[in-house]
């Protein structure tokens, strides 16, 4: 479903991706871990365009989006994005914001975005927050419709940049079970997130990340259990 | 008619005295000539303030373009007019390019150039008004797959807007003052009247301290519009 090749990002003289190779597969969730500096929500970023990288190459469903000649707003149409500020629309309702790029993105019908926009409300526990506006959520439910927000798009692939980091604890957990059930029904996933528990219960694989390479990856388990590199050991040795 | 009950020969004497000054006088029978030129005044600003807004949308716009020409058109403009005298301005449109292209009343040349000025301020403060929403809100819109003008259209200016309309009267107040400059070029506006009532009848006094107040009435009325509108959108 993705595959990148030595993706290169610098910003100015910083080098913050050095060469990152990965292929994620359909339906697979990958949650990505290591210490901040480490390149990992530009990783994530460069995978949209929201960053455009220096250097090589990235395919999304056999589509090159790093070619100069594709059209990004159609490859980013498949690719949902939930961000860790959640960034919805602060002039909309929460069901505008979830309809808003179906119906000017896509041309949807004003009617059918509706039901769709209900239908996603109802799949992350939000019916009754249709016409409120994002001021009036908590952090755990803006996040919840931002979800749903990206999931309007009926997006390929979804990319979560640290969903829970700017929650209140209380609040995390309502998130991580919008994202499992999504997981579950066979999501393709791309997860940059300091959830250890989320990423051993629901990733199929685990990408350690340091200073803008993956240093070591494979299966939840193994990672949290018998890291091999050094530099795992040690960040999970902080982190656990 | 005096809250305080004044000996009656002395009450009568001051209001008399006070209606026979002669700038009383003066003043009072030509409010109706003042005001008219309030009204021209306020005409010069409303329509200045209306295309410097147009103008400032796009030029404010094009400043952000990451297309070169634009941005340096925009540059350029913006540099230009606040970057000189509108006293200047004014004179050179008058009279050194409008002559070249059409025949130009004063009231047309005042509100050129009044327009192109507010333009350039507006053009900043829209500027500005869409670099303070949040970058988050263009990457999430991006992300949905819309276009830079979508996510322009749809997301970053119903949000800069509110941003915006604050400064946005302060600049209507800044051109309303600044239409007394258009006198130069015998627009009869508010100070030109005030000047030609002025070198009739030399009451400096009473003349000018009524143009002033009239203008601080106008000023005054914008900025309580200034406060209301901005109450409203608070609590929205």
């Amino acid at each position: 479903m993705i595959a990148v090749k030595n993706l290169h990002k610098s910003f100015g003289h910083l080098e913050v991706l050095r060469g990152i190779d990965c292929h994620i597969a359909p339906s697979e969730v990958v949650c990505v871990i290591g210490p901040s500096g480490s390149g990992k929500s530009t990783f994530l970023r460069c995978i949209n365009q929201l960053e455009p990288a220096n250097d090589g190459h990235i395919f999304i469903d056999g589509e090159e989006l790093t070619h100069p000649k594709t059209d990004i707003n159609k490859i980013r149409q498949q690719v949902g994005m939930v961000f860790q500020l959640f960034n919805l629309f602060p002039h909309k309702t929460t069901l505008d914001n979830i309809t808003m790029a179906p119906i000017k993105v896509r041309g949807m019908n004003q009617g059918e975005a509706h039901d769709l926009a209900m239908d996603l409300l109802k799949k992350v526990g939000l019916l009754d927050k249709a016409d409120v506006f994002p001021a009036k959520l908590s952090g755990g439910q803006k996040q919840r419709v931002a979800i749903a927000r990206a999931l309007a798009m009926q997006p390929k692939v979804m990319l979560f940049d640290e969903p829970t980091s700017a929650l209140d604890p209380e609040m995390v957990g309502e998130v991580l079970a919008v994202m499992k059930d999504l997981a579950y029904e066979g999501m393709t996933m791309v997860v940059v997130t300091h959830e250890m528990g989320f990423a051993r219960e629901v990733g199929d694989r685990v990408l350690f990340m340091d200073e803008g390479l993956i240093v070591e990856e494979g299966l939840p388990a193994d990672i949290f259990d018998n890291p091999q590199n050094l530099r795992t050991q040690a960040f999970l040795s902080k982190v656990l | 008619m005096l809250p305080i009950e004044l000996p009656g020969i002395f009450a009568v004497n001051l209001v008399d005295q006070f209606l026979a000054i002669r700038g009383y006088q003066i003043v009072s029978s030509h409010m109706g000539y003042l005001l008219e030129g309030a009204v021209l005044t306020l005409k010069i600003t409303v329509i200045s303030v209306f295309i410097g807004m147009i103008l400032g949308l796009i030029a404010g716009l094009c400043k952000l373009s990451s297309i070169k020409i634009l941005n340096g058109i925009a540059t350029a403009y913006i540099d230009f007019f606040r970057g000189t005298p509108l006293y200047v301005q004014i004179l050179l449109i008058y009279f050194g390019i409008l002559p070249l292209l059409f025949n130009a009343g004063e009231f047309t040349a005042a509100i050129i150039a009044c327009s192109l000025n507010s333009g350039a301020y507006i053009a900043e403060i829209v500027r500005a008004g869409i670099q303070a929403v949040d970058r988050g809100q263009m990457e999430a819109a991006r992300s949905l797959g819309m276009t830079k003008n979508q996510a322009m259209k749809l997301v970053i200016l119903p949000q800069a807007y509110k941003i915006v309309i604050p400064p946005l009267i302060n600049e209507f107040i800044a051109v309303l003052k600044d239409t007394s400059l258009v006198a130069v070029i015998s627009a009869e506006e508010l100070t030109l009247r005030g000047k030609l009532l002025y070198s009739t009848t030399f009451e400096a006094a009473w003349v000018w301290g009524t143009v002033a107040m009239i203008y601080f009435v106008m000023t005054k009325l914008l900025s309580i519009l200034g406060d209301w509108v901005e109450r409203r959108m608070a609590t929205e």
